[in-house]
């Protein structure tokens, strides 16, 4: 988008590819020198801290935006380690290699890899510690270690004698560390599998939190900027004498991304950036319209593109087609703190303060762009007002740094509501054309789906696309449909309207899904057969898919009567690693209004972590999934973005909020994601119930009420 | 100068008059716990308390809050209805990105304090300008009910 993040992309790229190399296995780093602190008597690894206080500190080095992974982290280090659970302490970890992600190899949280990816670590982080602290017993004891057990934070003997881990924690920092250790079996997990509560929650009902925005430093100024109006936008002049008139303005500074205001305070701020005037030059963009977006998109699944997947032969002559073009805009996280950043350049080093989700990247980023090493870009990462994947994003970061670099002063940076809304990252807007087959008893024997949609590979500056051609996030969710079609092809077209896209909330899936289990119920009711029935016959070789979809339709009491007027839409799929099911209940009024009821959840994520954490992530995504439903779109008028604050880019209130029964299926397969996999099942639940409701199918979201009036 | 009174203390500042409270409270007093969402009246994360009543800090010029009595979520806890608001939050681990929760906090004790006992509809009429992203709406709800039900008991 702006040249400096076009600039930033290799460097990006680099960074990455360099920590993917180097996947962490081992766990008994060093831990960054940050850390070490006189109060610590034993840290055993970067992730553990016991003091002789008896203080036990897990240091996570993943983004808290509501995910609850500053709560997840914890349980599994505290699990193996025999920790006392309500004594635990959580500290955000600085940027270092050691707390990279062991999936992206790089220190970032999202796509719903933060459990997936800790799982092991994390435990053998505790479990290595807490063989430490038996060894130093059992040395002081003259003991074999094997007549020692730990509970609560202490050593015991079979003797009867016992040691806290505070006690033991000097001379557990001289023991050898372990090269192997043995984990428990789930059956012996006195945290996992418990509601703990949230770490978080003191801090976030008394105003103590401290978000991205409540960063404060001496002599720090606040920028507010004007950003092209019109995606690769330029200046052509700008006139500041206005702005400078205002008190408090103290500096007015033109850098690739626009033209930013530093003043003392967010109000100067925001009143001399709305005090300039400049006149942009709207370049290629000026005519984009979402028009011309959906006709170009529509072309291209039309047409046709690379094949992501072909299976028998999609093509040959069945006894009933299904044909249906459905279609997603564009979408804003919209997170409820608006994008900021706080960076300081000083001359060997820069700091910075941020609700990011991306610390790893950010040190090759910013380094670049403040001309220091990647190691000399400190990231002190503060606790984010949502993320979503927008925080993923580095535009923020970039220009903060840049900003300081000019001025000379530490400076945050603040995106107002209207910047926030407009400043893209957005959603992909797709379109997907399906033809159907079904044979003349009503069986599916055939799937075809061409999606066209912008690349959030190529866009993300750190992806490329694969060498078939196909993104896999744009395609994700049709590609790996579980259906038994015999016959199947999938084929994804690449177009690119000029808009930056980015991650959003279950990425390719949030489109993808509402697509595909729309089009499936269209061919269950082609097929004349139930919507729960038609699946399952089809997820014969899918028993996860299977089970989600049984639970979630038995707790919903699919098949049994509801009150006048409602009606029930069924959706599954699995994403990062989870499989969902979900039933909406659904009326629609006479003015073709929606009101969703009660929505009916099957989680199975594996092994449970939380089973409190797991139902709020769900219930959040169905609410996000909701929003984004019954209004979310961002559009184009004249290269102009049509949205600009909650009137018209609205989401979910409480007076909307449906009813959330969320059942979690035991199971003791590998934990998958919980904060994306609860959102591509919602809308597809819902829109197949308004199909139940009035037999008229929603093809494109959000949803148009006007099209469900009943004249 | 203006002269306000916050949580209970007498303050001046220099702002000028159409500053919005919000920002006086942040940047001039460094008073962080009050949120900015929007900028509009849109969102309700800067509800603050004004006499008593729950206003959006965002758009109440720092004028209208002279002479009146401005409470933030910082001064919660020292009030029993606050006090009895925030440890329902805790109870019911509302908070997930907990941005919005400032705002929540404000509008349910503002609720609670002239409404002992809410109703479904009364909860969703002062509530719904207050947005969560998060989807933590149940539960908020639930812990409105929870605290009235545990100031009833005057516990």
């Amino acid at each position: 988008m702006s040249a400096i993040f076009n600039a930033t992309r290799r460097d990006f790229l680099k960074t990455s590819a360099l920590a993917g190399g180097g996947l962490l296995i081992g766990f008994t780093l060093p831990g960054a020198s940050r850390l070490a602190e006189a109060a610590s008597a034993f840290s055993p690894n970067a992730y553990i801290r016991i003091g002789s206080d008896n203080q036990i500190t897990v240091i996570c080095g993943l983004s808290e935006m509501g995910q609850g992974v500053h709560t997840a982290i914890p349980m599994l280090v505290a699990e193996e380690l025999d920790a006392d659970w309500s004594k635990i302490k959580m500290m955000q970890a600085p940027a270092d290699p050691a707390f990279n992600n062991p999936i992206f190899g790089m220190q970032a949280t999202g796509g719903s890899t933060s459990v997936r990816g800790h799982w092991e670590p994390m435990r053998k982080a505790g479990a290595t510690a807490r063989a430490m602290l038996v060894a130093a017993a059992a040395a002081q004891w003259k003991a074999d270690p094997a007549d020692c057990r730990t509970e609560k934070a202490m050593v015991l003997h079979k003797s009867g004698k016992k040691l806290t881990y505070g006690q033991l924690a000097a001379a557990a920092a001289k023991q050898a560390v372990p090269t192997e250790v043995k984990l428990k079996s789930a059956k012996d997990f006195k945290i996992l599998g418990t509601p703990a509560k949230r770490l978080d929650t003191p801090a976030k009902v008394n105003g103590k939190a401290k978000f991205g925005l409540d960063v404060r430093l001496p002599g720090m100024l606040t920028a507010v900027m004007a950003r092209p109006p019109v995606p690769g936008g330029k200046v052509v002049s700008v006139d500041d004498s206005k702005a400078k008139a205002i008190p408090g303005v103290k500096q007015v500074v033109q850098i690739p991304g626009g033209v930013a205001v530093l003043a003392q305070g967010y109000w100067a701020a925001k009143q001399g950036r709305d005090a300039l005037q400049i006149k942009w030059d709207d370049g290629a963009n000026a005519a984009l319209s979402s028009e011309g977006v959906s006709k170009m998109l529509a072309e291209g699944a039309a047409k046709g593109g690379a094949v992501g997947r072909n299976v028998g032969d999609a093509g040959a002559p069945v006894a009933k087609k299904v044909e249906a073009v459905y279609e997603a805009p564009f979408l804003a996280h919209a997170c409820m703190e608006p994008m900021n950043a706080t960076v300081w350049v000083k001359p060997d080093e820069i700091e910075v303060w941020a609700g990011t989700q991306s610390q790893g990247p950010s040190q090759g980023i910013l380094g670049q762009v403040g001309g220091v090493a990647p190691g000399k870009v400190k990231v002190n990462t503060m606790y984010l007002g949502g993320g979503f994947g927008r925080r993923f994003a580095p535009d923020f970061t970039i220009d903060a740094t840049l900003l300081s670099k000019i001025s000379g002063k530490p400076v945050k940076l603040v995106y107002t509501r209207e910047d926030d809304m407009k400043a893209y990252f957005y959603r992909p807007a797709s379109v997907t054309r399906f033809v159907g087959g079904l044979d003349a008893s009503g069986k599916a024997v055939s799937f075809s789906a061409c999606i066209a949609s912008p690349s959030i590979m190529e866009a993300s500056g750190f992806m490329k696309l694969p060498a078939d051609g196909v993104d896999e996030m744009a395609v994700e969710g049709i590609r790996d449909c579980p259906y038994d079609f015999p016959n199947l092809r999938v084929e994804y077209a690449r177009r690119e309207p000029g808009v930056q896209v980015w991650f959003w909330r279950s990425v390719g899936h949030s489109q993808n899904i509402f697509f595909i289990e729309s089009f499936v119920d269209e061919m269950a009711a082609a097929a004349g057969k139930d919507p729960v029935e038609f699946r399952l016959a089809l997820l014969g070789k899918q028993p996860r898919y299977k089970g989600a979809l049984e639970l979630a339709a038995q707790k919903a009491g699919w098949g049994k009567p509801l009150p006048a007027g409602v009606h029930r839409g069924i959706a599954v799929a699995q994403s990062f690693g989870s499989y969902v099911a979900e039933v909406a209940e659904v009326s629609v009024g006479k003015d073709g209004k929606v009101k969703v009821h009660r929505v009916v959840s099957a989680v199975d994520c594996g092994v449970t972590v939380n089973p409190e954490i797991i139902r709020r992530q769900i219930e959040s995504a169905i609410v996000y999934g909701l929003s984004a439903a019954l209004y979310g779109k961002i559009t184009f008028k004249d290269g102009r973005v049509e949205q600009s604050n909650f009137h018209d880019y609205p989401v979910l209130r409480i007076d909307e909020m449906p009813k959330v029964e969320v059942h979690i299926v035991a199971s003791t397969e590998p934990a998958g994601g919980i904060g994306e996999p609860g959102l591509p099942p919602l809308a597809p639940a819902v829109t197949n119930a308004i199909f139940a409701a009035t037999g008229k199918r929603v093809r494109a979201l959000p949803i148009n009420t006007e099209t469900l009036k009943q004249s | 100068m203006i002269s306000l009174s916050v949580n209970g203390k007498k303050v001046s500042v220099n702002d000028s008059p159409d500053t919005p409270l919000l920002w006086v409270l942040r940047d001039t007093l460094g008073m962080t716990g009050t949120k900015f969402g929007c900028g509009m009246a849109l969102c309700g994360a800067c509800t603050v308390h004004l006499d008593g009543a729950p206003v959006r800090s965002c758009t109440t010029p720092v004028s209208a809050a002279a002479g009146k009595k401005v409470t933030t979520i910082e001064a919660m806890a020292a009030s029993p209805v606050g006090k009895a608001v925030q440890a329902a939050w805790v109870k019911h681990d509302v908070p997930q990105c907990g941005y919005c929760q400032s705002g929540q906090i404000m509008g349910a004790s503002a609720l609670l304090a002239t409404n002992k006992k809410p109703s479904d509809a009364d909860i969703d009429a002062a509530m719904s300008g207050i947005l969560c992203r998060c989807g933590t709406y149940n539960q908020i709800r639930a812990a409105i009910k929870d605290a009235a039900q545990s100031m009833s008991q005057g516990s």
